[in-house]
């Protein structure tokens, strides 16, 4: 099954260096929204720390989310072409080829976390994290993207169309904006605020933030990580379901 | 409508008890049922295809055929009825099934983000060849289709020919001994759809069984060693195309005239003319519709200086065979 997926990931590598845009898409728009919310919408916002400080590990999980879209119209477009029904005839493992879409998402958004960390650096973000939280806060980055590209498998493989596909990632994208990841939770108009303090961004971007600024919460932590391997197993299991179901 | 099927169509409809026929059955299925909601697709289907033929299942669009090579093929479940296709149960022992057959599909499944080569080495690589055995398959197939000049380039630049060739090829890879090819030949220009004849020839020439659907009764007819008509989920018959043929009219030629006294003395005078509809004033007349039959029948009218307002020769298509063997016309159920 593992050589399976690494055939699949193979193939979904070519198709990125075929259509590089995708990359390029997920590379720069977040770099984009860091300059704005930075230099041009955040010197109004008081958030207690610099505010490049602040926003940096929201656009981390912010630029996770913007990657899925690509994901979601793959997934979607593999389905309506005949080329799946040929995987199935031909007795390849039922994941390898959703696995493969799912180890390609967090490897690109990697790549665009990268870029944005190093945007962030050169615009004066400066983490207090020791080796252990670095590798911590990596360690969640990857746990959140690969909860979020099962959760976006799922969504892609359950649209009508390409298109609608595309349109399943926006809620995923939205949801960092209502979180604590530009401003804090408490800032926020009532019913709002409720909701951005109990939806699965705010501990993830907490979290993260602890470990960056070199004060990790532990149950900020258990918290993010309930949430991430409850939605990566229910994508998990509803991608497996509704791949099954499409022929 | 089954008055119309003759006992020599039905003789081996289905495998039944004559279990000693099973032995060379590359594929055998018996009463297989398949509905979706509250529609039902196939209603007993009995088939029997010996190995190293060709198989064609006939019919028009919503008759069942793609569902039927689904179930065959282990896509779907079937709601009832048993198939053993290589000796092997489609629905308990799917992987002995899957390893040993091929499908082509209507839709080209070729991967359009990869280049031709990339395509079958894609399959290589699932069947698990070594590498040096791969490029050998891999070039060979490409020199096979003619496609060796377009190897590197991506599969979404191939014409519709090009692609359906890639798609045959890359089921080709883990040398099957059954192939599905579901309408291998819609949509494509005359001279993509010879080619692909050929390729099909070729492949039974090698000992391969093919089960090939098909919307058109020229492909069966030139193709397939046995012909079954689907028709709304049933077979409505089964038989050699020589026997299928036998049970439709044959060619005839069309006259269209002016007026109800061109019409009578034409029927009087041209031999087993007979009127299409009341309504209108078209007459059919038996032919082979060869150059010197045609002539003679104009001939025969000139003589007695009638004016044929309009005619045409007209050969069997698979409205006819619906037609004779159905009672209704084969366009219906495009309609839905």
């Amino acid at each position: 099954m593992s050589t399976d997926s690494a055939i699949m990931l193979r193939r979904n590598f070519k198709h990125t260096v075929r259509n590089p845009v995708t990359v390029f898409n997920a590379v720069l728009f977040p770099i984009v929204l860091m300059l704005m919310f930075v230099y041009v919408i955040g010197g109004a916002f008081d958030v207690g720390v610099k505010y490049v400080d602040y926003v940096t590990p929201g656009m981390i999980i912010l630029t996770i989310c913007y990657g899925l879209s690509a994901t979601a119209v793959a997934v979607n477009s593999d389905m309506a072409k005949g080329i799946i029904n040929r995987f199935k005839v031909m007795d390849i493992s039922r994941g390898a080829v959703l696995s493969a879409q799912v180890v390609a998402t967090v490897l690109r958004s990697l790549v665009a976390i990268a870029a944005i960390i190093g945007v962030a650096f050169a615009m004066g973000f400066r983490p207090h994290a020791s080796l252990p939280e670095w590798l911590g806060a990596i360690g969640l980055v990857v746990l959140v993207s690969f909860a979020a590209s099962w959760l976006i498998v799922a969504l892609g493989l359950a649209a009508k169309s390409p298109e609608s596909a595309g349109l399943a990632a926006v809620p995923l994208i939205l949801l960092p904006f209502l979180s604590s990841a530009i401003v804090p939770a408490a800032t926020m108009a009532a019913g709002v605020r409720q909701f951005a303090e109990y939806q699965p961004f705010t501990p993830v971007i907490e979290t993260l933030r602890g470990l960056l600024t070199g004060q990790p919460s532990a149950s900020d932590a258990i918290t993010a990580v309930a949430w991430c391997a409850g939605i990566a197993l229910a994508g998990y299991l509803w991608s497996l379901a509704t791949f099954n179901k499409r022929a | 409508m089954t008055a119309l099927v003759s006992g020599a169509c039905q003789a081996y409809g289905g495998p039944g008890p004559e279990s000693g026929r099973m032995r060379n059955s590359a594929i055998a299925a018996s009463g297989l049922r398949k509905a979706y909601k509250d529609k039902l697709v196939l209603d007993g289907i009995d088939l029997d295809v010996e190995t190293g033929t060709i198989f064609s299942l006939l019919g028009p669009n919503g008759a069942g055929k793609t569902t039927t090579v689904n179930v065959l093929t282990t896509l779907i479940k079937a709601d009832g009825g048993t198939a053993r296709v290589a000796g092997h149960d489609v629905a308990t022992e799917t992987k002995a099934v899957r390893a040993a057959i091929g499908v082509t599909g209507q839709f080209a499944a070729v991967d359009e983000l990869l280049t031709g080569q990339e395509n079958l080495q894609l399959m290589a690589d699932l069947k698990r060849l070594g590498s040096g055995e791969a490029s050998r398959v891999v070039t060979d197939l490409l020199e096979r289709f003619d496609l060796t000049e377009s190897a590197r380039k991506l599969a979404s630049t191939y014409s519709g020919g090009m692609r359906r060739k890639l798609d045959l090829a890359m089921t080709l890879v883990g040398r099957p001994e059954i192939i599905f090819l579901d309408e291998p030949t819609t949509g494509l220009d005359p001279r993509s759809r010879r080619t692909m004849w050929d390729i099909i020839r070729r492949l039974v020439a090698d000992g391969v069984t093919i089960f090939l659907t098909t919307q058109y009764l020229e492909e069966a007819d030139r193709l397939a060693d046995r012909i079954a008509v689907l028709d709304q989920g049933h077979l409505v018959a089964q038989g050699t195309p020589g026997e299928l043929k036998r049970q439709i009219p044959g060619s005839h030629v069309r006259f269209r005239f002016a007026g109800d006294l061109e019409l009578g003395t034409a029927m009087r005078l041209l031999p087993g003319a007979t009127r299409e509809d009341e309504d209108d004033l078209i007459v059919r007349v038996p032919s082979d519709g060869g150059a010197k039959s045609v002539r003679a029948l104009l001939n025969q009218l000139d003589a007695q200086s009638i004016e044929v307002e309009e005619f045409s020769v007209h050969t069997p298509d698979l409205d006819d065979v619906f037609l004779a063997l159905t009672g209704h016309a084969s366009t219906k159920e495009n309609a839905r």
